[in-house]
This record gives structure tokens, sequence and C-alpha cells, in this order.
């Protein structure tokens, strides 16, 4: 399926762009993450497992075994420190 | 019921805020607000300068919602939630939440739930500028700890 993959804070920049399309065979979440990680590089070091990466989709906090859907907006972001 | 949010960079005026919430309620009798500001050192930084990043769109949905719980498990009558993005200085106004009610209790819990949640469910980062360089500011298991008084639990820093 095809989704977007969002990205903020210290993740946006250690993968050096704030958004991509992603075409994936992922079902869920942490599937998707893990899929990004073998992509190595940047990534696999940003998304790596143990990482503190907090996860949504279509804009809503979410954990790992949320699954995907189609056109769905996914976002990988480190804590929130608003307030 | 009045619940209200807005995210911007430009600067709030908070006597003005105040006034314009409890405008023409007759039935409120108090009236609290909490303020966030730029403290000019972070644990044991200086802090030259700060930027807040969001995710727009998000952010909306989720201090909506978080309006909405206050709104459930408070008697309140009205709410409103600023918080600024982009560039800060040390001194600057960051956040306000400010709540009415008719007797003081219901303003004070409804003001301190907000923020205690905003910290940790709303989608914001700030990033300062000290002398050793920018680095991303780190969530706090404290505010976690804030939001599980409330019986919520945060995971966000842990």
């Amino acid at each position: 399926m095809n989704l977007t993959v969002r990205y903020f804070a210290s993740i946006r920049e250690a993968i050096g762009q704030g958004s991509e399309a992603v075409q994936t065979q992922a079902l869920t979440l942490s599937d998707l993450r893990m899929e990004l990680i073998a992509r190595g590089g940047a990534y696999a070091e940003a998304l790596i497992p143990g990482r503190a990466v907090r996860m949504a989709i279509n804009q809503e906090l979410c954990d790992g075994t949320v699954m995907l859907t189609e056109g769905c907006e996914v976002a990988f972001f480190p804590p929130v420190t608003g307030g | 019921m009045s619940l209200s949010l807005a995210i911007q960079t430009q600067d709030f005026d908070v006597s003005q805020e105040l006034v314009t919430l409890r405008q023409g309620d007759a039935r409120v009798g108090a009236v609290c607000c909490f303020v966030g500001t730029v403290r000019e050192r972070n644990e044991g930084t200086a802090v030259s300068s700060m930027e807040l990043e969001h995710y727009p769109g998000m952010t909306e949905k989720a201090i909506e919602g978080i309006l909405e719980q206050a709104q459930e498990r408070f008697d309140i009558y009205a709410a409103r939630v600023i918080h600024r993005v982009g560039l800060l200085q040390p001194q600057d106004q960051i956040v306000l939440v400010a709540v009415t009610s008719a007797h003081r209790g219901m303003s004070f819990q409804a003001c301190e739930f907000l923020m205690d949640y905003l910290k940790t469910q709303a989608p914001f980062w700030k990033k300062e500028v000290t002398p050793e360089g920018a680095r991303w500011v780190d969530a706090r298991v404290s505010d976690d700890q804030a939001l599980a008084r409330w019986g919520i639990q945060a995971n966000n820093a842990g």
C-alpha cells in the first residue's frame, strides 16, 4: 500500500527530510518501522528499537500493533517536550 | 461552554485573553491561568534562544481532545490554550492555559490538568541554543508522573 511518512524534531534532522511517500508491504506500524530500519544508515540509527520513538497514525498516538491503512499518514517523532 | 485553542508564532496578551474568556458570563466566580515562559538556563546550561517545532494538524487534534477531557472531568465554563511555536528568547511567553468556573477549586484543578496533559501528549518539541551548540530538550519522567496523578498513563518520556 501507499502511505505518507512524516518525521519530526531530532528524527527529522537525522533522516534529513520531514516527509516522504512510502510504498510498503508492512501490515502494522511496527512492521513499517522495521522496514525503514532495514534501509540502514540514518533510518536505522534514528528508529532503532530501544530508542524512544513515538508513533502516530492519522495524527493520533498509536502503539506498534495498530494496522496501517491505504493512504494513511504515519509519523515518527521523539518524546514530546512542549508546554 | 467555550473551548478554544491557538497555535501561533506571535505573543499573546494575558489580560486581554482573560477578559475575553469570561466576557458576558456572569456565572463565573473564578479565573485561573498558567503562563509558561522561556528560562535563561536549563539543566545548568545557559539558553540564548529556543526553537519550538510542532506537528500541524495533530497538535490541534491533541489539544482539542485535552480540552474535551477537562470539560468532562471538571465543572468549568470556559477554557483556552495558546501555544507559541517558532523562535523564542529567554523571558518570552510560551504557553497560556486559562480556565473559568464558579469557584476556584475547579479552575485550579482544570488548569493543572490541562498543563500536565499538554506536556506529555501534544506534539511540540523544544530545541535550545546553548554555548555548546543547539540541542533538543529531553522529555522528563516527572512530567509523565504529573499526568499519572490524574489516573492517566502518559508513556512519553519512559
